[in-house]
Parts: structure tokens; sequence; C-alpha cells
């Protein structure tokens, strides 16, 4: 053979293993990006203080009526809440504080701030170390202020109040870290709210409260809580609430909860993510979906996505599917976001189709917004 | 938040503490070689940093103080903690100027978050406690008398906190990240190990082994109503993980697994904090709670108590005691003095400033002891001698 011709042969080969090694990496970052091309990052909100490692430590209010979304991010004793108008272009920052009795103690810290939608009216909550307060959703005026018994010296176990839902019509449930939950009776306007009943099953600290079927829809079991131990209780809302069943932990914390179409679905310090049939107590689902301690659990109830957030830096989506006919429960995983360097602390979808997410990191004053392609 | 994190927090930061001053001490030794007098100075100074050393365990693990700190309260505010420290660096005969014991606290606060917040479960934060404790317990293992103090600590340490449970450790953990919250200062040693980024905040490595009790992230499994598995599905989980070590031990003696919380620092690698470029980044975070009382009434009174158990070494004259530098030079140390960002300085408390204190006996006593911010500066006084002499030259 002429040495052209060898030569020739050599490039040949050498261009065809060139081309193997590009489809090879080609193909590897197809693979790779179909879990990463079902969102990007949008433009992030700034917020006037970085956020606490709080669970669920984001909340979110759409008001479609004047194309505005309002979030809350706790910050010690501070809420910051930021007003964002729909087209990008407006913003307006407001900061709420805990409630304390005198300046001579030291500052209460805040645990958790959530909006509780009504049919009537929405109220922003704010649960903290002395008490519960309640404000209109824009935070502009407290309605409602209710003290914790702190005793006078600190005792071993600490004094809190942690997990908020509104549930059914006219109901706003607070946890307490005694393991008692407050049921308020909220009227459909003006501040005379009452504390209409106590709930004493938890023998732990609340951790979160979640509920479903509020307006028309009537459902078996409407509200679940959740405590440190894992523990969680389903209930039925109404003048006394009934305890429908008790689905007992495993001594890992359950750290958010959330409860669509009759399921419990519940996030753990191991990483896991639960769903339960909250009436029979019967587990459906076990997802090893995080390495690290869950912060934050949220439902999309119109489109059955589901969102998980850990200390791990990680929110993944999944896709949920409950057919309560046939009892039967599936849960795929739909997409990765890693926030780097990030302890997330909170993450909630925008919107009932979970069309955007919110996303709040341990000492990042920014919340990152995502939003499908 | 959690009524049970001070005593954890007192002797992590105590810890971190002694590993610097430790490092400088042997930094700041003379090589016999070097020394102009005869060799027993060398000597004389290697005898100092033990006592140096001894005199703050002892102080750190007085019986009282201890007391005091282990009883349920909210922690301290970042000013009141300072305080403390201030006391406690200058419980022998070592001198600290105000820009080096702003930048031992830096560095103090600096590792104690990175280690709490890499910490893969909140209860590791014991066995990080206690990594900081077996140091110690090396520190002066030739001393019996303290060595007794250091084990009864180790025995309270155990009684408090290992019957808490995983919530309660993550609650103690959410409140010392409230404590930590917005520093970013940056440190020399953790930027050359790549464990912190250059805009102060650090990695967190989304590899590695997961905690104990823990699965690698990946698999579902779906149930039938009668329990049992009817199928299997895998997603890819985004990192690069790899099943838990064994367990650490939390018991008095015992390997703790990790590596948390273990001296970091070697003559070999000194220590330096950046300011520079901090500034910019904590000018935009207002901190809502400065209140208009530099201290409120009750964390007062608690301090009070507190320092009261702490005995105090009269800052004697000048030939017993001696400048300990955390910077490389004298002049770098004035400079980072005048140079400190505002919102970066801790404002130590003066205590003679507050009005309501000549009630309490205690305070008096305490004011008598305390040394005033101001007068550390003018350190003057303490440079007529040979020894310090030299090594100020250093």
């Amino acid at each position: 053979m002429s040495s052209a011709f060898r030569l020739n042969v050599r490039f040949l080969a050498f261009i065809g293993i060139f081309l193997a090694i590009v489809a090879n990496i080609t193909v590897n970052c197809v693979i790779k990006d179909w879990g990463n091309t079902m969102y990007h990052k949008e433009k992030s909100i700034q917020i006037k203080n970085s956020a606490s490692a709080l669970y669920n430590n984001l909340s979110v209010l759409r008001i479609a009526p004047r194309r505005l979304t309002y979030f809350t991010v706790v910050h010690a004793n501070v809420v910051n809440m930021v007003s964002a108008s729909w087209d990008g272009l407006n913003y307006s920052h407001r900061q709420l504080q805990s409630k304390e009795p005198n300046v001579a103690t030291s500052t209460s810290l805040i645990m958790q701030a959530a909006f509780c939608v009504l049919p009537f009216r929405e109220l922003l909550v704010v649960s903290s170390q002395k008490g519960i307060q309640m404000y209109e959703s824009d935070g502009s005026i407290m309605v409602y202020w209710h003290a914790l018994d702190t005793p006078e010296t600190p005792t071993e176990q600490a004094v809190f109040a942690r997990g908020i839902s509104a549930v059914s019509d006219n109901y706003i449930c607070v946890g307490v870290s005694s393991g008692a939950v407050l049921v308020f009776d909220v009227p459909s306007k003006g501040s005379n709210i009452t504390l209409s009943e106590v709930l004493e099953e938890h023998k732990e600290a609340i951790t979160d409260i979640a509920s479903e079927c509020s307006g028309s829809q009537e459902c078996l079991a409407n509200l679940v809580t959740a405590d440190d131990g894992g523990n969680m209780c389903v209930w039925k809302s109404g003048e006394e609430f009934q305890l429908l069943n008790k689905i007992p932990g495993l001594d890992i914390t359950c750290s958010s909860v959330k409860l669509w179409k009759g399921t419990v679905l519940a996030g753990y310090g191991t990483g896991q993510i639960r769903l339960y049939e909250a009436v029979t107590g019967i587990l459906h689902a076990e997802v090893n979906a995080h390495a690290r301690w869950i912060y934050s659990l949220d439902i999309a109830p119109f489109s059955g996505l589901l969102l998980s957030a850990a200390e791990d830096s990680f929110v993944r989506v999944w896709h949920l599917a409950v057919t309560t006919d046939t009892n039967s429960v599936e849960i795929a995983h739909l997409h990765n976001e890693c926030v780097t360097d990030t302890q997330i602390c909170g993450a909630k979808f925008c919107d009932g189709d979970g069309y955007a997410f919110a996303v709040t990191g341990y000492d990042l004053s920014e919340i990152i917004r995502y939003v499908q392609s | 938040m959690s009524t049970r994190t001070l005593p954890l927090l007192f002797i992590n930061l105590g810890g971190e503490m002694l590993y610097i001053l430790d490092q400088r001490l042997r930094a700041q030794n003379i090589p016999a070689d070097k020394a102009k007098k005869v060799s027993t100075v060398a000597a004389w100074i290697e005898e100092d940093r033990k006592r140096v050393m001894n005199d703050i365990i002892t102080t750190m693990f007085n019986k009282k103080f201890l007391e005091e700190l282990f009883k349920p309260q909210e922690l301290y505010s970042k000013k009141a903690l300072r305080t403390v420290f201030d006391r406690l660096a200058h419980a022998s005969i070592m001198r600290l100027n105000q820009a080096s014991m702003d930048k031992l606290y830096d560095l103090m606060t600096m590792a104690f978050k990175y280690q709490v917040l890499l910490c893969p479960r909140p209860k590791d934060i014991l066995l990080v406690s206690f990594n900081h404790m077996d140091a110690i317990k090396d520190f002066v293992k030739d001393a019996p008398t303290i060595l007794g103090q250091v084990d009864e600590t180790y025995q309270q340490l155990i009684e408090m906190y290992t019957p808490l449970s995983n919530g309660d450790f993550q609650l103690i953990r959410q409140t010392l990240l409230i404590f930590f919250q917005d520093m970013h200062i940056r440190v020399s040693i953790f930027l050359k190990d790549k464990v912190q980024n250059s805009n102060g905040r650090f990695v967190l490595p989304t590899s590695g082994p997961v905690p104990r009790g823990t699965q690698i992230p990946g698999l579902i499994r779906i149930f039938s109503c009668a329990g049992e598995e009817l199928t299997r599905l895998q997603f890819h989980n985004g990192g690069n993980y790899s099943s838990a070590l064994r367990e650490g031990s939390f018991e008095i003696f015992g390997d703790r697994v990790t590596k948390l919380g273990t001296n970091m620092y070697s003559v070999s690698r000194p220590v330096e904090t950046h300011m520079s470029g901090t500034s910019k980044s904590s000018a935009q975070h207002t901190k809502v709670n400065a209140a208009p009382n530099p201290l409120a009434k009750e964390e007062l009174n608690l301090l009070a108590r507190l320092m009261g158990g702490l005995e105090v070494q009269k800052p004697g004259s000048a030939d017993t005691g001696f400048r300990v530098n955390l910077f490389a030079t004298d002049e770098e140390e004035e400079e980072a003095l005048i140079s400190r960002p505002d919102e970066l300085s801790y404002g130590v408390i003066n205590i003679q400033a507050t009005k309501d204190q000549q009630a309490n006996a205690e305070l008096a006593k305490i004011m008598e002891e305390f040394t005033e911010p101001g007068d550390q500066s003018t350190s003057g006084s303490s440079k007529g001698d040979d020894l310090l002499a030299m090594m100020d030259g250093l």
C-alpha cells in the first residue's frame, strides 16, 4: 500500500474514534440533562435579611386579581415580606417583628410564618417563642395575638409555636412545642378570633401541620399533624375535631407534611419521603429522596407535582398519581435542581399547577425562582 | 430556641480558641539557636506556654462557672459571649491586643460555624464536642487536678446530651445556626483547603458518605395495601454518594470517627483572616435587633452570675505577663485594628457604662477586675522587658 493510502486510513480511523468519543459525550450529556430541562432558573428576588435554618421557611401567596405574589422568609426574630408583581417590574418589602412583651427580656425568635387561605379572607400567621401573631395577608395590621405559657425561668424543654395551617372554612391550627395543637376559630372578617379547642394527642414538639379540602369539597380526613418523633395524627375538623388515625413514627423527625387526595406526604430527617393513606395508615410508597435532613415539602394540587428540598442542597420535583378507587399511589422522579453550597430551608410552588417554584436557603439573602421551560 | 445550646457553644468555641493559642504560642517560641541569652530562656517559654494553656483550661472548667453554664437558658448575644471569651483569654499571664482578640474570635467562630454546618447529622455536634474535649484532655494530661475537672465535664455532657432525640439536636443546631448567621469571614486555612469559597461561604459537597441512618438517594419503592413491595424504581440523584461510615463513640473514650472538631492548625500553617471583601456583603444586612441598650437587663444578670464564677488573674506586673500577637507582625496588628469594618466590630461590653449595676455586689467585684478595653491598647508598659522586646522583634 502506498504511504498516502496508509495515512488516509490512519486519518479516517482517528476521525472515527473522535466522532465516537463526541457521540458518547453527547449521549451522556443528553441523558444527564434530560432530568434537568424541565425547569430553568429565573431572576432571583433579593430580600432584606438572609433566611434562618428553620423547617418550611418560605410561604407564598398568589393574589391573581392584583397580579401579585407575596413571599415571606423568616430571619431570627423578623419576617421578611416581599410583594412581587407578575411582570417582574415592581417589588416592595416589609418587615414584621415578633411581638415582645417588654424590651428587657431577650428577643423572641420566630419559628415559622405562613399564609392561611380561608374562603373569605387570607391571614399571615407568625409563630414564635412567645406566641402566635395573626396579620392581614399584606402584613399591614395585626388582628390577633395569642400568648404561650412561657415559664419564668427557662426549662430544659424549649417553648415555642411551630406548624401552621388553615383548615376547612374557618379554622387555623397552630402547633406547640409541648405537642398540643391549638385550634383557632376565625370569623369571615374582623378580629374576633377565638381559641376554640386544644388537641392533645402528640407527646413531642409539633413540626408541621397540613390540610386539604376546604370549601365545598367533602373529605373523610382534612388535617394531618406531625411531630419531632415522626408520629402523625389524622383528623376531621368540626366544632370538635375528631381523631381518625395515628401513624406511629420511628423516632425520626417528620419535618414537613402535606395532605393530598387522602394521602399523607411526609418528609423525614433521614432524607426519606413516605406516602401513607391517611385514614388507614397504609404505607404506599417510600423514597430514598435526599442525602440529608428534609426541610420542606410542597404539593401543586392541580397537577400532582411534589416538591422536596433538603440540607443536601437539592430540590427535587416528583409526580404523584393517586387513584382513589383502586387505592393505588404512584410516584415518579422528574427533575433535580442543585443550589450550590446551600442548605435549603424552604421550597414552595408559586401556583396550583406547579408551573413555577421558589427556594430559600440558610444564609442566603435571595429567593431563587424556577419556571417550567 | 433550644435552652441547651450554651454549653456546646462554649466548649466548642473554647476548644478552637485553645487550638489557635497553642499554635500561636508555639509559633512565637524562640528557637534555641536564635536566642541571644542562655538556652534557659527557650525552656522558660515552653514552661509559659504550658502554664498559659493550663490556666485557661482551669478557668474554662471552673466548677461554679460550668454549673451556671449548664443551666437551661437561651443563648447569649454575640456581644455577651465575646465578653466571656475576652475574660477567658486573659485568665492567664498572656495578653492580647484588641486586634488580636478580634482575630482570635473570628477564627474561633468561623471554625465552629463550619463544623456545625458540615455535621452530617445534628447529633454529630456532640461528637465534634467530644473531639474538642479529647484534645483539651491531651493539653492537660500532665496536670491531674485539671484532668479531674475535664473528666467531670465529660460526665456532665454525657448526662445532658446522650438522652436527647434527633429532633432535639436539630433544634440545638438551628439555634447555633441563627447565632452564626451572616458570618462570612474568610479564613486562609479554609480557603487553601478549598472548604471555603472566596465569597466566604462554605463548600457543601454533594458527594461522600451519607449520614448514619440515611440511605443513598435513588430508590423508590411502591407497596401494595398488604405491604408487599410491588415496584422498584431508580432515579438519578445528581450527586456522588457512598454508604455511611461507622458510628462514632458517644462515651468518654472512643473513636469519634468524624474529623470535625479536631485540631487543623499546626505551627507551619499560620492562621490569617481576610477582612476585605466581607464588609460589602455584610453592609447590606441590617441587623434589626440592634437595640438601643447594648445589653438586655436579663442578659446582664446572667453574665454577672457567670463571670462571678470566672476567677481572673490580676493583670500583674509587666515582667510576668507577656503579649501574644495573632498577626505576623505588630504593624499588621495595628493596621488590622484601624481598618476593621465597623459592622464587624464586636463592641465588647464595658459594664461600667450601664446604669443598673451598683446593686449587684458581684458585678461591682467584676468591675474592679475587668480591664477596660482602653487599657489594653496601651501595651507600651509591657514592652520594657528584654524578653518581650525579643519576641516583638520576631
